[in-house]
């Protein structure tokens, strides 16, 4: 059995089929405003909003909103949590202030993925204190549409967070936080139909057990790609554990040499730290995927998934980034280079997981840059992915560490530049025999994101580019700079 | 009286009168389901309540691009528990095939398929899974055939689904043989998918006598009334369409909403039960037909200023697999193979290449981007050569007011407003003082260029088959003065019914609030146009306004009688009624009539005058008129991975008088950006196979919010009436804008020319995707270490 308010409305439900999306949740009931347009976490016409119980500035209990892609999430991944659709927002006959921005400034044509922006738009509202272009842009990246051209959405955007009011859920926050804290309070739970489960553990102990009791089981993070096997694949997945309720997964520690984040950490939290460390990753963060994804997804999902072309396994890479193994009792370190074996396989043995993910802090002489090639800027998948992290001293490199996504079957740590690199003067033709050792030991894939002779001319520029970054720093390099 | 009548004092009355109406033509009001959409509230039909007993209709779709079909067997779909029936083109009762004008498009695969995507087989269940489940159960047997994947493979084979056509005026021959320079070269133009946010959808109720009532997603409701009846074997007369709202058209819901129509009424004839058939996104990707690709042949002569003295194209459209719409499709791709320009001495050849991959089908534009960046290559390419501005030589060529104003298809271009827009625009834009900073950007930026672009928009306005310029509408007053409107366009959220409304308000003189709007519907107008060639507006906004005259006639004659006045004592004007010196309320008017038995409802009619287009003759006037845009873009481009970014974008476009300047702006906002992602990043890839590969919104990447330039400087043109007689002297907008999105392009083309000096025109097809932007930098890099001989020699950087 699962708990959740859907707006107020407390909902229990132990007769769903743990493969039931939100979407098709809220579609099958008749609330039929939020919208299916890719059912793949593309577009965002499914765009709903999720209250979490979170933790406030000063560590006191506070309720977070956030956009998620309905059609991605899950319906059991509700449990003690708060579930809004676009229905949620008018009160008394009266529009919220972010659907009547959005119908003052003409944001709506054919009006199907209105919706979705009117969440994105109203979790914005709820998440910044006053309008800005890029936050704006950055909350509405996952939406597409295909009417407008986004101008009047963007003014629509300026409208709501120029005069906020409080509103109902503002009023309201104190109950629905008690709501979601008795919800809380049962502890673990599941949700199980005709042989299906999701198994919903409240502990990492309990978490381990249960896994290494079921190995077969699917271990479900943000889901943000474990979905498409149902919704676009249309295969069951039988058996889900689902990591988000296990408090110990979540969140980051920073020590003096390291940072440690609990692999269930939604990415969007593991933003402002690794932005403050690594700028650069920071950057990527902000174009990887979209917001709702980040909003789910995980760190330790988007490492475990074990993508070529995930984006932050070549960061980590190079940052030599290790992960804490966890499988029953048992702990276990790994390089992350190594946790990659093969085409989406990993060296995770059965019934393990991925506990923490261990980040180096940067030190004295460092430079680390990130860099993301793909078709469009915002809210797609990259052609390649270039992680370049030089410890330099007097003009000479110290150490490299080079890793690449989207060259090869795995994120792959690129040994020959980084040796070609490596205790010579940082120099052009330095950065040429890196370039050259590149392409001997690459051989890319030509797929319709990219041929391969332009992956490896791309992946050999973006060193020549960190070169010209650190060696000219006013030499302008990345059109993202330009808003 | 009614109930719902308000009643005003004397002086309120009087006030009213003063004032006028807020909401009549020409009045930035808000969509009409405005209020809808962001309340979640607007019903789509997948939306709507469902009917008991619903059966949801699954197509199994081929997987091979060209083969024969040894065997189907669908009995393996019955092992499925909730499956009602699998049905193959043997069990459709009527016609097989669903082409708009010509055959060619089997409802199911029947001997052969070819392209993978066709749909072979369907089966109907309870619910979508099921169904789907099923079909993919059914054993189908195909024998591969040689498929032909290639347009220029296609042009060479003469593999073509219709008989090639050809525009010519005057002896291009002699012109290019005699013109002091002349190039040649290639051109590439991708396809576009429509990527309506709406995927397909038909709901289908089986009625009595065999009859269907049809709700589908359809920008042509008289075409699904009149294919679903075939498909049936009954009369058109039994068969109703309803279409409240679409989410999204773009020419893709033209006729390729059919199918799914068509396919639900054979389930619902065969079962008796309602049934529903939703495409997933990779389904619809997979398909439906999309814009056409176009491979492109040019031979241009030309002067010392770049002024062309001949020319000679070939296109040659990539039609797919079958006729569907690609006749008049490729031909306006002719006809705006000149887009503002004089051409000269011109040979335009159209082809309608086959393909075994989707029927390509109508898109915004509907072929008329393609001829005109097929052009403006031409343009940028003479601009490089002679190493003049492209501006300037797209000025050269611009047609005249009064002399070379005739163009390849002896249309006289009259009330043109190209140059003194171009004017405007250059001015606003400060063209060519941004062309300066950008010299200079450049110069001392070695990683990051900028690329500057102004390029304009010629569109002719009105379907080139004559006879669809006609439109229809139905007006019903009722007697408590609130109106009901119909007429024979769709709404796709391009504001039609919007726009309408304010027409009706308008001759009426009340409130667009008093007016509702309905679901466009077969059985209120009879066969209507699709809404398409952006007439939406001009056809059934003049045919609404036909029809509210007509009862607004028969009620200024009943108040001449009922009053003792002449026609001139009575004006409507802001929800009143002056007659002589006395106000009623329009109410009142309306009410007194009825009483006095006047007949309070009406339709109407409209046809579009002066055009006229002989075919054989390729002579004539296809185009009412024409409507006009500019648009200057400036990006940056990465010089080293291809990437870029739109930086700022002006425009300046001409709506004659506009009926609601806030629909119009939107609709020149979403135009451009659609066109700007059709020549950038929307990227249609096929597999070896034939298999469309980019199939999903991950792998297709339509323009998100951060493409659009930061600085957007959208214009309407001031002070232009449309000097035809076009409904309230307004112009089309849906499809002209989308053009503007060329000035992205070139202005991408523009910022690679500069890494060698702007000598030579980087050969970059559309979409300039940020790769062919990338392999564009490496031409020119290998230009500057190679420079030609006969080159001018570099400018110092």
């Amino acid at each position: 059995m699962i708990q959740f308010l859907l707006n107020q409305q407390l909902c229990t439900e132990d007769k769903l089929d743990p493969n039931l999306t939100v979407l098709q949740y809220l579609r099958q009931r008749g609330r039929t405003g939020t919208k299916e347009g890719c059912a793949s976490g593309d577009c965002g016409a499914c765009t709903v909003v999720v209250g979490e119980l979170s933790q406030g500035p000063g560590g006191q209990p506070s309720l977070r909103y956030r956009s998620v892609n309905a059609c991605l999430t899950f319906v059991a991944s509700l449990h003690g949590k708060q579930l809004l659709s676009v229905e949620d927002l008018k009160h008394q006959g009266h529009l919220h202030s972010v659907q009547r921005a959005m119908a003052d400034c003409h944001g709506s044509q054919c009006g199907f993925c209105t919706p979705g922006f009117v969440m994105s738009l109203f979790a914005l509202q709820k998440n910044a204190s006053e309008p800005c272009r890029q936050r704006a842009e950055e909350a509405l990246a996952g939406n597409l549409c295909r009417c407008t051209g986004y101008r009047p959405i963007l003014a629509a955007a300026e409208q709501a967070l120029s005069a906020p009011a409080v509103d109902r859920f503002d009023a309201l926050k104190a109950d629905t936080m008690l709501r979601l804290q008795n919800i809380a309070a049962q502890g673990s739970a599941s949700l199980q139909r005709d042989g299906t489960a999701c198994l919903l553990p409240t502990r990492l102990d309990e978490l381990a057990a249960q896994y290494l009791a079921e190995p077969s089981a699917r271990l479900l993070a943000g889901g943000t790609d474990l979905a498409l096997e149902v919704t676009q694949a249309h295969r069951a997945v039988p058996r889900m554990i689902y990591l988000g309720n296990v408090a110990e997964l979540k969140g980051v520690t920073t020590f003096d040499d390291r940072l440690e984040i609990g692999a269930a950490t939604a990415l969007t939290d593991c933003y402002p730290v690794l932005a403050a460390e690594y700028p650069d990753f920071g950057h990527l963060l902000q174009r990887f995927a979209a917001l709702q994804i980040r909003n789910q997804g995980t760190l330790g999902g988007n490492i475990a998934n074990a993508s070529p072309i995930g984006d932050s396994p070549p960061l980590l890479i190079a940052l030599g980034a290790s992960l804490i193994l966890r499988q029953g009792t048992r702990q276990r370190s790994m390089a992350l280079e190594d946790f990659f074996i093969d085409y989406r396989a990993t060296a995770r043995e059965p019934g393990e997981f991925i506990e923490k993910v261990i980040v180096p802090r940067a030190t004295a002489g460092q430079a680390f840059r990130a860099y993301k090639v793909s078709k469009r800027l915002d809210d797609d998948i990259s052609a390649v992915c270039a992680a370049i992290n030089l410890w330099l001293d007097n003009g000479v490199v110290r150490q490299a560490r080079v890793a690449f996504g989207g060259m090869a079957a795995t994120p792959k740590r690129a040994y020959a530049a980084e040796a070609a690199l490596a205790g010579k003067v940082f120099n052009a033709a330095t950065v040429e025999a890196a370039c050259a050792a590149l392409a001997g030991a690459f051989t890319p894939l030509s797929d319709f994101r990219a041929s391969r002779e332009y992956r490896l001319h791309a992946a050999q520029n973006l060193l020549r580019r960190c070169h010209i970054e650190l060696t000219q720093p006013k030499v302008a390099t990345r059109v993202t700079d330009y808003v | 009286m009614s109930k719902h009548a308000e009643h005003h004092s004397a002086e309120q009355m009087a006030e009213l009168f003063r004032q006028g109406i807020h909401t009549g033509v020409g009045k930035p009001i808000k969509h009409e389901s405005a209020d809808k959409h962001v309340a979640g509230e607007a019903q789509y039909i997948d939306d709507r309540l469902e009917f008991p007993n619903q059966l949801h209709v699954y197509a199994r779709l081929s997987d091979r691009a060209h083969a024969r079909i040894l065997r189907i067997d669908t009995a393996p779909c019955y092992g499925f528990p909730g499956v009602r029936i699998a049905i193959t083109h043997e069990d459709i009762p009527g016609l097989k095939d669903i082409g708009p004008l010509l055959p060619g498009d089997p409802l199911l695969a029947i001997d052969t398929v070819e392209y993978v995507g066709q749909p072979v087989l369907a089966v109907a269940a309870g619910d979508m899974a099921t169904a789907r489940q099923a079909a993919l159960a059914a054993i189908v047997e195909y024998e591969d055939l040689e498929p032909v994947l290639d347009v220029v493979q296609a042009l060479r084979k003469r593999h073509f689904v219709l008989e090639s056509h050809t525009h010519q005026r005057g002896d291009s021959a002699t012109a290019l043989a005699t013109a002091p320079h002349r190039l040649q070269g290639t051109l590439h133009i991708g396809g576009q998918e429509h990527f309506y946010l709406e995927t397909q959808i038909a709901s289908v109720m089986p009625t009595e006598d065999g009859g269907m009532l049809v709700y589908s997603s359809t920008q042509n409701p008289t075409e699904v009334q009149k294919l679903v009846a075939e498909v049936l074997g009954v009369p058109m007369n039994h068969v109703a369409v309803d279409m409240r709202r679409m989410g999204g058209g773009f020419g893709g819901k033209e006729t390729q909403a059919a199918s799914p129509a068509c396919l639900c009424a054979v389930v619902a004839r065969l079962t008796g039960q309602p049934t529903k058939m939703r495409l997933q996104r990779v389904e619809d990707m997979l398909t439906t037909g999309k814009r056409h690709p176009f491979y492109v042949e040019y031979d241009v002569g030309f002067d010392a200023s770049g002024r062309l003295h001949g020319i000679a194209l070939e296109l040659a459209g990539n039609c797919g697999c079958s006729p569907d719409l690609s006749a008049s499709i490729v031909d306006r791709a002719m006809f705006h193979a000149d887009n503002a320009y004089y051409l000269g001495d011109a040979t335009i050849n159209g082809h309608r290449c086959k393909t075994h991959t989707a029927s390509n089908t109508a898109y915004r534009g509907f072929g008329g981007p393609q001829g005109m960046v097929a052009i403006e290559e031409v343009m940028d390419r003479i601009a490089r050569h002679l190493q003049l501005d492209p501006l300037a030589v797209r000025k050269a060529n611009y047609y005249g007011k009064d002399e070379r104003n005739v163009t390849h298809y002896y249309q006289t271009v009259e009330h043109n407003l190209i140059a003194e827009m171009t004017e405007q625009l250059e001015a606003s834009a400060q063209y060519a003082q941004r062309r300066e900073a950008i010299r200079h950007f450049n110069a001392h930026s070695p990683v990051l260029k900028k690329g500057l672009a102004l390029t304009p928009v010629k569109f002719g306005i009105s379907f080139t088959a004559s006879f669809l310029n006609q439109a229809g509408a139905l007006v019903h007053l009722y007697t408590d003065g609130s109106i009901h409107l119909n007429h024979g366009g769709t709404e796709m959220g391009q504001g039609l019914n919007t726009k309408v409304a304010q027409v009706v308000a308008e001759v009426f003189q009340v409130e667009v609030s008093r007016i509702k709007i309905t679901a466009t519907h077969t059985e209120k107008v009879p066969n209507t146009s699709p809404t398409a060639a952006s007439s939406g507006a001009d056809l059934n906004g003049k045919a609404a306004q036909n029809a509210a005259e007509t009862i607004k006639q028969r009620l200024v004659e009943f108040a001449t009688r009922h009053w003792n006045v002449s026609p001139e004592d009575v004006e409507f004007r802001g929800g009143q009624v002056r007659v002589r010196e006395q106000l009623v309320s329009f109410d009142t008017l309306v009410q007194l009539a009825y009483f006095n038995q006047v007949s309070l409802s009406s339709t109407g009619f409209y046809k579009t005058p002066k055009i006229y287009y002989d075919r054989a003759q390729a002579r004539g006037r296809p185009f009412y008129y024409f409507a006009f845009g500019a648009a200057c873009s400036e990006v940056i481009i990465d010089t080293l991975t291809g990437e870029y970014k739109l930086l700022r974008t002006d425009i300046l476009h001409d709506v004659g008088d506009s009926l609601n300047p806030a629909i119009d702006i939107g609709q020149v906002e979403g135009g451009f950006a659609q066109g700007m992602g059709w020549l950038t990043t929307e990227e249609l890839v096929w597999n070896a196979q034939g298999k469309l590969v980019t199939n999903g919104p991950a792998s297709y990447k339509i323009p998100a919010v951060a493409d659009m330039p930061a600085d957007f400087r959208v214009q309407l043109v001031e002070n232009r009436k449309n000097p035809e007689h076009t409904v309230f002297h307004s112009k089309a907008v849906g499809e002209p804008p989308f053009m503007l999105g060329i000035s992205v392009w070139c202005a991408l083309k523009d910022a690679v020319a500069s890494l060698a000096g702007y000598r030579v025109q980087p050969n970059i097809d559309a979409p300039a995707t940020p790769e062919r932007v990338f392999w564009g930098c490496e031409q020119m890099r290998a230009v500057v270490r190679q420079p030609h001989a006969d080159t001018a020699p570099l400018p110092e950087v």
